[in-house]
């Protein structure tokens, strides 16, 4: 059985004296785009939220950081650095493809699995406690960024 | 948090006719945000994508999640993929419990090392700010 993160996060902060998150609930269905053409003719996207930035680009902050980072699709993968407030860092230091999977997805372009990858990369620090937020912020501007890429599917990576 | 805000992104996206498929760990919190197609891996957190230093499983993991962009037809479909991070799954018993581990939630960048800081303040010496 997979793990009841909702209860566990609200028994773990009502036992730090914290209230209940109210999270997002959306009980009506999503919106539905089935792919244009075939996975090995889309330019696809990569979106993750696991803080991911390139040396020599500003970090993200843990307070709400709406911001996001371009990473262009070249980058070398030991180029990548992890900053997040709430999940264990190790393994993404170590290796950045498990919560940010450029290389593994250059790889599967190069095989011919996706026609290409965007031009860069968006990455982010997804923990934002506003949904709100995230939906009047950062969600319409990665939404423009996938748009002047001229994306057309993207792969969306939370931690 | 971050399943929740990657849930709210992909249904802009679509909305905005980009096909999106999210993975997932944590199949609870993406059901509820909800969002058009998503890949479960039943990971610990940190680890959506795959392993650390394993590229042919995080190669694996991620021809399942992709397939789910064509075998998933219905909106808020979700595909469990074949994959255990344990033979014992015994890593779900502490996920989320006892203590709290997360960093105090700072609004000033927090650099992975200070020699990325020093890299990210010269370039940002000789350019204009910018804020993404």
């Amino acid at each position: 059985m997979p793990v009841e993160y909702i209860s566990r996060i609200r028994d773990l902060y009502l036992s730090l004296g914290y209230g209940a998150y109210k999270w997002t609930v959306n009980e009506t269905p999503p919106p539905w785009q089935p792919l244009r053409k075939p996975l090995a003719q889309c330019r696809l996207a990569l979106l993750a939220s696991g803080g991911i930035y390139v040396a020599g680009q500003t970090a993200f902050h843990y307070k709400d950081d709406t911001s996001f980072r371009a990473i262009p699709r070249d980058t070398a993968v030991a180029d990548l650095r992890a900053t997040h407030f709430a999940y264990d860092l190790t393994d993404a230091r170590r290796d950045p493809n498990v919560v940010f999977p450029i290389g593994t997805l250059r790889g599967l372009a190069q095989e011919g699995v996706i026609g290409a990858l965007a031009g860069h990369a968006y990455s982010f620090m997804g923990g934002i406690y506003s949904a709100r937020r995230v939906t009047e912020e950062l969600a319409p501007a990665l939404c423009d960024a996938l748009e002047r890429e001229q994306a057309d599917a993207a792969l969306l990576v939370p931690v | 948090m971050c399943h929740q805000s990657v849930g709210l992104i992909a249904r802009l996206l679509e909305s905005a006719g980009i096909s999106t498929l999210c993975m997932s760990s944590a199949l609870d919190i993406s059901r509820a945000v909800n969002p058009p197609r998503t890949a479960f891996l039943d990971y610990p957190l940190g680890h959506t994508a795959g392993k650390p230093g394993d590229p042919a499983l995080q190669r694996e993991i991620m021809l399942e999640a992709l397939e789910a962009f064509t075998s998933l037809t219905a909106p808020g479909a979700v595909k469990m993929l074949p994959f255990r991070w344990s033979e014992d799954n015994s890593w779900q018993k502490t996920a989320m419990r006892g203590k709290d581990d997360r960093l105090p939630r700072l609004d000033t960048p927090q650099y992975q090392s200070e020699d990325d800081r020093s890299r990210a303040e010269e370039a940002c010496a000789i350019c204009p700010p910018r804020t993404s």
